[in-house]
């Protein structure tokens, strides 16, 4: 099976991954003979299988709601690309009404 | 004392007991070397010299005061997906080439508390997807044993740096193979433990349900005595054993007499070349002199790991990467137009090629309409490559087989072919999907590279892996050689 232009787009576009048109067709190639590989699975009977998410099948454990970290918000934001009065800057993503 | 690299981490601590030498001139030896030698292998991304200096003289003094801790004066290394309070930690990636974490991950805090010194941080494939260590926005890594060869990955900088003698030992993680693949092509002993045994808090993520924390070593011994102080319950990992940690070096003179060892019949139906087929044998020659008894086990669900594997792997790769956006930290593309144009280009130029693809195939299997085609296909297909290694564990206490299908591959081989890269890790990624522990050690060489086969041990039985690994590193020198510099 081969993945066409349009899934790519598709895919890149939800996985916010920008691609340069000259790379579509060596990307496509290479994500087909992926997916070939993994499409082996499909001859497996799975019928009466549960599937296995740790695995050691161990549930996640609970404890008390308890405040365990304290306000750190400087420190924190010394790591970010674009921050201003404690926030972190994005451009804008709300126009005014025309 | 310019030898200190050759010794044991056993030996360096008899000597800095008995103060025949002191920390900070082991720590300096180490500098030394690494100033030497590593601009031909670019094994680190980051030398902490000023911290370890630092860090050796407190060592020296506690030696005075006799409140000397557990492995207090052994320089070690830390791969760079482990996070360092106030010490860069890249991953590997340029979306992390300046990250300075606002804290330590568990693993390095426990073995600072146990006395070691931290030298610096290893290079590593792009957020540790990758065998080969050419995936690295910080460069490829060499092989020690021949500058043409690579050392594997992903854990090639810290494979590179021990076999080396850049450091006494190193932390890595192994998520398909990442510790025991370039364990095996440069001559090292790697120990991959059971999936919750080392806490994974401020392991940076790469495929949740499969990484683990564990350690590049010279020999089954040294690793003992990192893992000890490595391992253990942790509460800020949800996913972290109940079980505290053990004194591995108490049990690893433990006997192989009366060990039965499998033989899975499935992974000689690969294409192995001969000198594999040959050590093979050799090797278990010496373990049967040893008292171990060999059979023969049935895997037969063991040709479904790699799919399995290039599906969950990439699936939970896409979901851990989708923090990198640009905003919060990490890297950011120049001028963002608007917001879509902020996260697609940020990720366009932050990621390498190898983490993009496993990102998109990890997307379109999670998908809408493709969920249950793919995702949750592979995890039944897991549970059934589990359930036949608890059958096989009824009947034998440990599993062997090679741990890659051959030595070093020279750089460039196989970094344009996915797939052929992938079979690297077709040894070792059953142990990853079954959660269990297993250990790569080194059996010989073939034309002077490195050859390493594996042990697989049901769960919590690491100790079994070490001992046994060690017994064998008694009546053999593979573990003892050092490539020429």
């Amino acid at each position: 099976m081969s993945i066409s232009d349009k899934e790519l787009k598709q895919i890149a576009y939800l996985a916010r991954i920008g691609i340069e048109q000259d790379d579509f067709q060596s990307l496509r190639g290479k994500l087909s003979d992926i997916l070939n590989m993994v499409n082996e699975l499909n001859k497996i009977d799975t019928e009466n299988v549960s599937p296995m998410s740790h695995p050691l099948d161990i549930s996640q454990p609970l404890r008390e709601d308890e405040v365990t970290e304290k306000n750190q918000r400087e420190s924190l934001q010394e790591g970010s690309p674009h921050t201003k009065a404690g926030l972190f800057l994005v451009p804008k993503v709300i126009d005014k009404e025309e | 004392m310019s030898e200190l690299y050759r010794f044991s981490i056993k030996d360096k601590l008899k000597g800095l007991l008995e103060r025949k030498f002191s920390s900070i001139e082991i720590t300096e030896s180490y500098i030394e070397r690494i100033k030497n030698f590593d601009s031909n292998l670019n094994s680190y991304i980051t030398l902490t010299e000023d911290l370890a200096i630092k860090k050796a003289k407190e060592s020296d003094q506690r030696y005075q005061a006799k409140t000397n801790l557990p492995l207090d004066g052994i320089p070690i290394a830390h791969k760079d997906i482990f996070c360092t309070k106030d010490t860069l930690t890249t991953c590997g990636s340029r979306m992390l080439s300046d990250f300075v974490p606002p804290y330590s991950s568990t693993v390095v805090e426990k073995l600072d508390n146990a006395g070691s010194i931290t030298l610096g941080k290893t290079n590593m494939d792009e957020f540790a997807m990758g065998s080969s260590n050419e995936t690295s926005f910080f460069g490829e890594v060499k092989n020690p044993w021949n500058k043409k060869f690579v050392p594997g990955g992903s854990s090639g900088g810290s494979a590179s740096s021990v076999a080396a003698g850049l450091c006494s030992a190193a932390t890595a993680t192994d998520t398909g193979g990442s510790i025991r693949q370039p364990a095996s092509l440069c001559g090292l002993t790697g120990i991959k433990p059971t999936y919750g045994r080392v806490s994974r808090y401020g392991m940076i993520a790469f495929a949740s349900s499969l990484d683990q924390g564990g350690v590049l070593a010279k020999s089954s011994e040294d690793a003992a005595y990192l893992l000890s102080h490595m391992s253990g319950n942790d509460p800020k990992d949800s996913t972290s054993l109940k079980e505290e940690s053990i004194d591995f070096t108490k049990t690893i003179e433990s006997s192989l007499k009366g060990i039965k060892i499998g033989i899975p019949k499935q992974f000689f139906s690969y294409d192995l070349p001969d000198y594999i087929q040959k050590n093979i044998e050799e090797t278990k020659k010496e373990l049967e002199k040893l008292g171990a008894i060999f059979c023969e086990v049935d895997l037969p669900n063991l040709d479904l790991s790699l799919p399995i594997y290039y599906i969950l792997a990439p699936a939970e790769c896409s979901a851990n990467l989708s923090r990198y956006d640009g905003v919060k930290f990490g890297y950011r593309c120049e001028n963002p137009k608007d917001l879509d144009d902020l996260y697609l280009r940020t990720r366009k130029e932050g990621f390498g090629d190898e983490v993009k693809r496993r990102i998109l195939i990890g997307t379109y299997a999670l998908s809408a309409g493709f969920y249950d085609a793919y995702y949750l296909k592979a995890q039944k297909c897991r549970r059934l490559v589990a359930e036949d290694f608890e059958k096989a564990f009824k009947k034998v206490d440990l599993i062997f087989s090679p741990t890659t299908p051959g030595t070093a591959f020279k750089a460039g081989d196989k970094v344009d072919d996915p797939l052929e890269m992938y079979l690297q890790d077709i040894f070792t990624i059953p142990a990853n999907l079954a959660g269990l522990p297993a250990i790569s050690f080194p059996t010989g060489f073939h034309n002077e590279l490195p050859i390493g086969m594996q042990l697989v041990a049901n769960k919590l039985e690491e100790s079994v892996l070490l001992s046994s690994c060690h017994q064998f590193q008694k009546i053999t020198d593979y573990h003892k050689k050092w490539p020429s510099q």
